[in-house]
């Protein structure tokens, strides 16, 4: 797994730069991770459903999918694409310091 | 006497009572296995009846054929499992206690879960093949397009044999191109995941599949509902997609008694240690195959040797024993790509489909991540290894958990 540098901080990636060492993640990370995809403020809505996926990532060791955001957190998916725009999964899992979903091919 | 109940005759469910009876004292251990369907359908050949390659009668047997003697089968509906009291309450009433469960009623499309898909249009414009009935009415559907816009869908993820429409994609070009009309066929792939291929090793070496083939791609595609006055698909994100005939794969959920019991997450599926299948409150429920909600693809190879792997931990643990084995998330899958010709990809919970041979190292005589005709041969002559070899739970030649042997590693 690559190591990089982001914030000033070493951690462990993946090939698309997605986190892979849940502990390795703090707020200020996560604040740089969404400026590299184009979101410059997380909102207090933003790290509602941050907190939400970190937490969820604890009790199932999965990233939720989507569904599971908008059905167990109670965030509405049309909310979601808003605030992440185009990609929410990918985007919310990346700022969220957690693995990517993904199919099985 | 102690009783083993098992809810869901499908891959799993039979799999597992013929692989127990031998081992389990008939002085000892009643088993009894309950199912609401009596026809056991072989799901992977509903991709070939839409083309015409498989018929009805390939793809389905009485399910009582295959539960051997010593169990007993009740053909009934699921009311409700209260995992406290040990007890099944069926459809009709029937109180059954159990000692030890194991849940394997699968998952199933739901087309009513997206809005727009389960109305006067479903069967008409909107076809799914994930169901026999529908399989053989898009059979028709196809047999009647005369061109223009064929869209595969998937609503969301996780939906059983996740390679599925890949497959067909590949297939109903290939049988448009057969009948010289592929040229006024537009062939589009509609997912919400981020690609046709989302491992990177797979996507390296099968990523030009699509643009060889012609096939548009819209990704990260999630579907809202489906406008029939303008037949279009319509995702959160407000895109379009229009469509003549669209082969969708609706939203998979397990069974509705699982909901109902309180077992399952929001899909139903029901979530159980990914190495051994047990409940994490409930030492004595398993669940097997699609029905539970395990990191890997839901899919008849996963049950295969997820079941494997259960029978051996099963009997130790019903002696106090610790269960040694751990289920790795081993998946096998064939990819029919057209014209005689398939792909096969082999992985597990750690391990990305890789290159190489299977099962034999250099041999094969399967090629991993590559097009061959052997590999079709093999999705071909798999049909009968599952009435006659897997269903009745006589060992395969396959190690249950994934072998590196034959593959080559991402990094050399």
């Amino acid at each position: 797994m690559p190591v990089t540098t982001i914030g000033g901080k070493e951690v462990h990636v993946d090939d698309e730069g997605f986190m892979t060492n849940y502990d390795e993640w703090d707020e200020e990370l996560a604040k740089q991770l969404a400026k590299n995809i184009g979101i410059d403020e997380l909102t207090e809505e933003h790290w509602r459903v941050i907190k939400f996926l970190r937490e969820d990532f604890k009790e199932t060791g999965e990233t939720p999918t989507l569904r599971r955001v908008s059905t167990v957190g109670g965030f509405p998916t049309k909310e979601l694409f808003k605030l992440f725009p185009k990609k929410p999964a990918k985007k919310m899992s990346y700022i969220a310091g957690l693995p990517k979903p993904h199919g099985c091919v | 006497m102690k009783r083993l109940v098992v809810l869901g005759a499908g891959t799993a469910g039979t799999m597992v009572v013929n692989k127990l009876r031998p081992r389990l004292d008939p002085n000892e251990w009643e088993i009894v296995i309950v199912d609401q369907e009596p026809t056991h359908f072989y799901q992977p050949g509903f991709l070939f009846l839409p083309f015409g390659e498989y018929g009805p009668q390939d793809v389905k047997k009485p399910k009582k054929r295959f539960i051997p003697a010593g169990v007993e089968f009740i053909e009934g509906t699921i009311d409700s499992v209260d995992a406290d009291a040990n007890t099944v309450l069926l459809g009709d009433g029937t109180q059954l206690t159990y000692d030890y469960l194991v849940i394997a009623t699968g998952t199933h499309p739901r087309p009513e879960e997206t809005p727009g898909m389960d109305g006067p249009e479903f069967g008409k414009t909107i076809h799914t093949f994930y169901t026999f009935e529908g399989a053989l009415a898009l059979r028709e559907a196809l047999k009647g397009f005369d061109g223009g816009k064929l869209v595969v869908h998937m609503v969301d993820m996780p939906f059983k044999c996740p390679v599925a429409p890949l497959e067909f994609t590949f297939l109903a070009d290939a049988y448009f191109t057969e009948l010289g009309m592929r040229d006024q066929v537009e062939i589009t792939y509609v997912t919400p995941m981020s690609g046709a291929f989302t491992k990177p090793v797979a996507s390296a070496h099968l990523g030009n599949m699509f643009d060889e083939r012609k096939i548009h791609l819209e990704s990260d595609f999630y579907t809202e509902r489906i406008d029939t006055d303008k037949n279009a698909l319509v995702s959160y994100d407000e895109r379009e997609v229009p469509y003549d005939l669209v082969v969708t794969v609706p939203l998979n959920m397990g069974a509705d008694f699982v909901a109902k019991s309180g077992l399952g997450d929001e899909l139903n599926h029901i979530p159980v240690d990914k190495g051994t299948f047990v409940h994490k409150d409930h030492d004595n429920l398993f669940v097997l195959g699609d029905a539970a909600n395990i990191p890997t693809s839901k899919a008849g190879s996963v049950a295969h040797f997820a079941v494997d792997v259960f029978v051996p931990n099963f009997l130790r643990h019903i002696e106090g024993l610790p269960m040694l084995e751990q289920f790795d998330g081993h998946s096998n899958c064939f990819i029919e790509s057209g014209h005689g010709k398939g792909l096969l990809i082999d992985f597990n919970y750690d391990t990305q489909p890789l290159p190489g041979k299977y099962p034999l190292p250099g041999i094969g005589p399967f090629t991993l991540l590559g097009e061959t005709e052997m590999n079709h041969w093999g999705k071909l002559l798999f049909r009968w290894m599952y009435w006659n070899l897997l269903l009745p739970g006589k060992e395969l030649p396959l190690p249950a958990l994934m072998s590196m042997a034959g593959k080559i590693p991402e990094d050399e």
